[in-house]
């Protein structure tokens, strides 16, 4: 009976997000592109995933995000298998898996995509990690191709004037670095307007994850998670501010169809770190299964809080404060105060965090939020200890307990 | 007391020394982690630098705060400073340094209790004139806040001091590097760890003062002892922290005659320029011109190719990585360097770290399978 339900269940049909279509052309077409640069005479450069990808949509490079292809690695399942190839390579299997699978892949060519397409250059920004830079260097002495990296210095209390002005000059070196390998002048014109995509994308994006602030959530974490893609690579191009305001108009319908995508919506929690790429599926079904709905996240409202302020100064000047300021690098307290503003929009219930061995930024600290959290806002919070990628830090019966036991105090 | 006796109480109890000399002197004392923290502005203030080196006691109250993939010199540190055995510190200051210290220091300001708390954040690019500009910006916001926190002035000519005390100080290590270079039977194998501990924790005036004596009362030529017979290695990492390591290795037939820990020769790498206009410049030209740290960046070969030189440079055998567990940039960085002395014929050896090192028994079968592969 229950195999009956699981193919015709025209409840289930309905739930789906139907523009999930159109993100899986994109990206299709995203990669065809990227893996055909080479002999349509375009360039690609790697870049990190908080890194500004304006300029190199300004100047007809391909965009290649190594960590996107770590989640689709881990996605597939493929992380443990590739992380141990690093480690045959003498990378500790304490390091982010990330970078670690994508190493392997590198080498072996046999992830998802057999490969990313080999980079003409790369873009390291460090304001995720420290760990992008010594990823990148790595990538830089394999594939012996220039590095740029945009040193973002770390917020504790505030963002200094000298802090703007070295990310500033830091932003006309990284111009004149892309002008250098590519033979040509940066069109500032041109610039300014995919400057002026970018923050319309990130606006849209915005108002996409904001939908779920209506009860009950037209989508969760879970769905936000697959469509980040697009704010992630494309930022900057018209395609993809028509895909956010495509997935707004089918949410907001959803919304007055009253179409929610858990069913009995009862509790809303908030979740934090980076997605387990390889248990989407089972934690997804796991807190519905207890009528909870993941509504909001810290990771993938990441993109939106880049939002930058540009009155009174062109794109390029707005990027330094924009790309400095991002959710990771800034302080516990700074960070609570971002969380606390996402428990009252969204009226959450409670928080899961996710302690992910990978990501030391993200994950150090979390225990001191999580007092913060309880403390101060009396929200319930539950972390689980788990890897973003390497599926051999993921101890299912262990994890099944302790959301177990959380919804039930929830529910008490 | 004779120097090397208290060289030696200093290393068994560094925060007994720290406690009763501050007593005497009335010293303010600032705590660091990081080779990048800026000691000479500390030390112009009229402050005490004091590096902290973790815990050798049982991590608890820091699991409370921090995940079991958390380096032991984050977790020990944190504890250090939640259980009180660092009640003598009126500060610490944290120069980024990495991604778990840079969150070790929002834990530390919201629950070590100390009275003063300071973050440089300095650039971890050091390849660019505006990583460069950004860094003596950084380096004066600090001399500022410093100034302001214990109401002092740190005058130009109060950083020239300092600058000509640590310069100094430096050379006096350098010195006793070249002469356990030279002739290894010298001294005991631990005795130049516990000095360089020594160095970086004692109140500055006097190690200056220790060293002296203690150079004075060495015979270079001291017949029969220089030759020990033993091969020579060095050892690449970050912090050591285990005399033991030194010990072992001279019984399993090798000397350690150079490194480039931040406890060690990079501690004392590089003179700062005394007849520059700006003594904070001159600063920043130090940290930007020395031997980086892997979670700094000047090229991406850098590192491999000092690595080697200094092999070559020591007329070592070959190298031993002291990695920290849960230490990224070092753990990064070793496919590499790796690479590099294998294509240079340069035999290493990995030593991976916890809290304390593999038990001695194995580590003595691990070093002395590798002393064989050595050529003399």
């Amino acid at each position: 009976m229950a195999e009956n339900e699981k193919k015709h269940d025209p409840e289930k049909e309905k739930r789906k997000i139907q523009t999930v279509s159109r993100m899986k052309e994109i990206m299709t077409d995203y990669y065809i592109e990227a893996k055909g640069a080479r002999e349509n005479g375009r360039k690609v450069a790697w870049i990190t995933s908080g890194g500004p990808v304006e300029p190199l949509i300004a100047m007809d490079v391909i965009p290649v995000y190594p960590e996107n292809h770590g989640a689709m690695i881990g996605a597939s399942k493929m992380g443990a298998q590739l992380c141990e190839r690093a480690e045959e390579m003498g990378y500790s299997r304490d390091l982010c898996s990330y970078a670690r699978a994508d190493i392997g892949d590198a080498v072996a060519k046999t992830g998802p995509i057999g490969g990313l397409p080999e980079p003409d250059m790369l873009v390291c920004c460090n304001n995720i990690c420290g760990t992008v830079l010594k990823w990148y260097e790595t990538a830089a002495r394999f594939f012996n191709v220039p590095l740029f990296i945009l040193d973002t210095p770390f917020i504790h209390r505030e963002f200094t004037d000298s802090a703007r002005k070295y990310v500033l000059s830091q932003i006309y070196e990284y111009i004149s670095f892309l002008e250098t390998h590519c033979g040509r002048k940066m069109d500032y014109e041109h610039m300014e307007e995919v400057g002026r995509l970018s923050v319309e994308a990130t606006q849209l994006w915005q108002s996409v994850l904001d939908t779920c602030a209506h009860k009950p959530a037209p989508m969760t974490a879970f769905d936000a998670f697959f469509h980040l893609a697009l704010i992630v690579t494309l930022r900057g191009t018209q395609v993809t501010v028509d895909y956010y305001r495509q997935l707004l108009d089918e949410l907001n319908d959803r919304i007055d169809r009253g179409i929610a995508m858990v069913p009995n919506e009862k509790y809303r929690l908030l979740w934090d770190n980076l997605p387990v790429w390889y248990r989407t599926r089972w934690l997804s079904d796991k807190f519905a299964g207890h009528d909870a709905a993941l509504v909001a996240d810290t990771y993938t409202s990441a993109w939106s809080g880049m939002l930058p302020d540009i009155t009174g100064q062109t794109f390029l000047e707005a990027m330094s404060e924009t790309y400095t300021k991002v959710y990771i690098n800034i302080s516990i307290d700074r960070m609570f105060d971002i969380v606390a503003g996402m428990i009252r929009k969204y009226d959450v219930d409670g928080m899961v965090m996710h302690s992910n061995r990978s990501c030391k930024p993200y994950s150090l600290g979390q225990y001191d939020l999580r007092q913060m959290i309880m403390d101060r806002l009396g929200v319930p919070t539950l972390i689980i200890e788990a890897d973003m990628v390497d599926e051999r830090s993921f101890s299912e019966s262990q994890i099944d307990t302790r959301i177990d036991a959380f919804m039930e105090t929830l529910k008490a | 007391m004779n120097p090397i006796d208290r060289f030696q109480s200093v290393w068994h109890d560094p925060n007994d020394y720290a406690r009763k000399r501050k007593q005497q002197t009335g010293r303010k004392i600032l705590g660091y982690f990081c080779s990048y923290a800026p000691e000479e502005l500390i030390h112009a203030a009229g402050l005490w630098p004091f590096r902290l080196l973790g815990t050798r006691g049982e991590v608890r109250m820091a699991d409370t705060h921090l995940q079991s993939y958390c380096c032991s010199l984050v977790r020990g540190g944190l504890e250090a400073a939640l259980n009180g055995s660092l009640d003598f510190l009126d500060g610490a200051v944290f120069p980024h340094t990495c991604d778990s210290i840079q969150r070790l220091s929002d834990i530390w300001r919201l629950n070590a209790g100390f009275a003063h708390h300071f973050d440089a954040v300095l650039p971890v690019r050091l390849d660019s004139p505006s990583a460069r500009q950004y860094m003596i910006d950084v380096l004066n916001e600090f001399r500022q806040e410093l100034a302001d926190a214990f109401g002092t002035e740190i005058s130009d000519d109060a950083v020239w001091q300092a600058i000509g005390d640590y310069n100094r100080i430096r050379e006096k290590l350098r010195t006793l590097y070249e002469l356990r270079s030279r002739a290894p039977g010298l001294f005991d194998p631990s005795t130049v760890h516990r000095i360089m501990t020594a160095a970086m924790v004692m109140e500055r005036r006097e190690f200056f003062e220790q060293i002296n004596a203690f150079l004075e009362g060495v015979d270079p030529d001291a017949a029969g002892l220089g030759d020990t017979g033993r091969k020579r290695v060095v050892l690449s990492g970050g912090i050591c922290t285990h005399p033991d390591i030194y010990e072992l290795l001279a019984r399993a037939g090798a000397d350690v005659v150079w490194d480039d820990l931040c406890t060690g020769a990079r501690y004392f790498e590089g003179r700062i320029a005394e007849d520059g206009p700006d003594p904070v410049a001159a600063l920043a030209d130090r940290y930007m011109e020395r031997t980086v740290c892997p979670a700094k960046h000047r090229d991406t070969t850098a590192r491999a190719r000092a690595l080697v030189d200094m092999v070559r440079q020591q007329q070592a055998g070959g190298v031993i990585f002291l990695l920290l567990k849960f230490c990224d940039p070092h753990a990064f960085d070793y496919p590499y360097l790796k690479k590099f002395l294998d294509e240079a014929g340069i035999p290493s050896l990995l030593l991976e770290i916890e809290e304390q090192p593999p038990p001695e028994g194995q580590l003595m079968t691990r070093f002395e399978t590798f002393v064989d592969m050595l050529s003399d």
